[in-house]
């Protein structure tokens, strides 16, 4: 498995850590599972921690989109935190810098929500 | 490394394994070549992104097409060429993902990837049919490039005939 994802209640917010690598396949899958989990049960405020993230392909920018709309579709949000340097270049070039939003610190990324 | 060209060619399935393997092995010659982490990382994913636009643009994810992957490696320069078996794209034809009513899709990043972490890029059709893609890197100039001491032993070329 290219990527591992756990998740944690913070309140209403669900943190999802994530380590590995986003990309063509299982790792893109695991994502896709996990977002889709969450909103199967009710959880709307995502969370993404991507600290150990440490690469991410045109599949796995894809997949976050993906679990973005997802997300807002059922008036909710998806949100990021700590991304390593490759990912946060990705998201500039890619211009979805601006679209998500970013946070490196957790508890402001949780008091975001409220 | 001697300033001769070198080719290197493998056939690969039209799997989602590809995708790695093809990764892999042009690190390794990326590597040995002397390029530094950095290029190491836009190179491979520069190939990874090819072989995923012939795995499923091109071939359709039908197994019974392969994916043909060369590597030519210069005095200059390293080449890598992505051929697929299917009908052929224009890159003009490419929506720009950078483009406001593009930003939320959810595919269509590839051959921008490829184009920007690429000195040198561009889709041609086929010999056999087919897009090909090829797109290059200038090789680092002597001593310039920290050694990332990853692999390398296993990774020379054949030497062309």
């Amino acid at each position: 498995m290219s990527l591992h994802a756990t998740h944690r209640d913070a309140g209403q917010v669900t943190v999802v850590d994530l380590s590995g690598k986003i990309t063509l396949g299982d790792g893109s899958a695991l994502l896709r599972k996990t977002i889709r989990g969450l909103l199967d049960d009710q959880r709307r405020k995502i969370l993404l921690n991507l600290a150990d993230v440490d690469y991410i392909d045109s599949s796995g920018i894809g997949e976050l989109v993906s679990g973005f709309t997802a997300v807002k579709n059922q008036n909710g949000d998806l949100k990021l935190l700590h991304l390593t340097k490759k990912v946060r270049d990705l998201l500039q070039i890619t211009k979805l810098y601006t679209v998500f939003d970013v946070f490196t610190d957790e508890g402001t990324a949780l008091r975001s929500f409220s | 490394m001697a300033l001769t060209t070198k080719h290197l060619e493998m056939t690969l399935e039209t799997q989602v394994e590809s995708v790695n393997l093809a990764e892999e092995m042009c690190l390794r010659v990326a590597e040995a070549a002397g390029f530094g982490e950095d290029d190491c990382y836009r190179i491979g994913m520069s190939v990874r992104e090819g072989v995923i636009n012939a795995f499923h643009y091109g071939n359709q994810e039908r197994p019974e097409k392969k994916i043909h992957l060369a590597v030519d490696l210069t005095a200059e320069k390293m080449i890598i060429h992505v051929l697929d078996e299917g009908i052929g794209f224009k890159l003009s034809d490419v929506p720009d993902p950078l483009a406001e009513e593009n930003l939320l899709s959810t595919s269509g990043r590839g051959i921008f990837l490829m184009r920007a972490f690429m000195d040198e890029f561009d889709v041609v059709p086929g010999k056999t049919g087919g897009a090909e893609i090829v797109m290059s890197k200038k090789l680092p100039a002597p001593g310039s490039a920290p050694a990332n001491g990853r692999g390398g032993q296993n990774a020379t070329p054949q030497q062309e005939a």
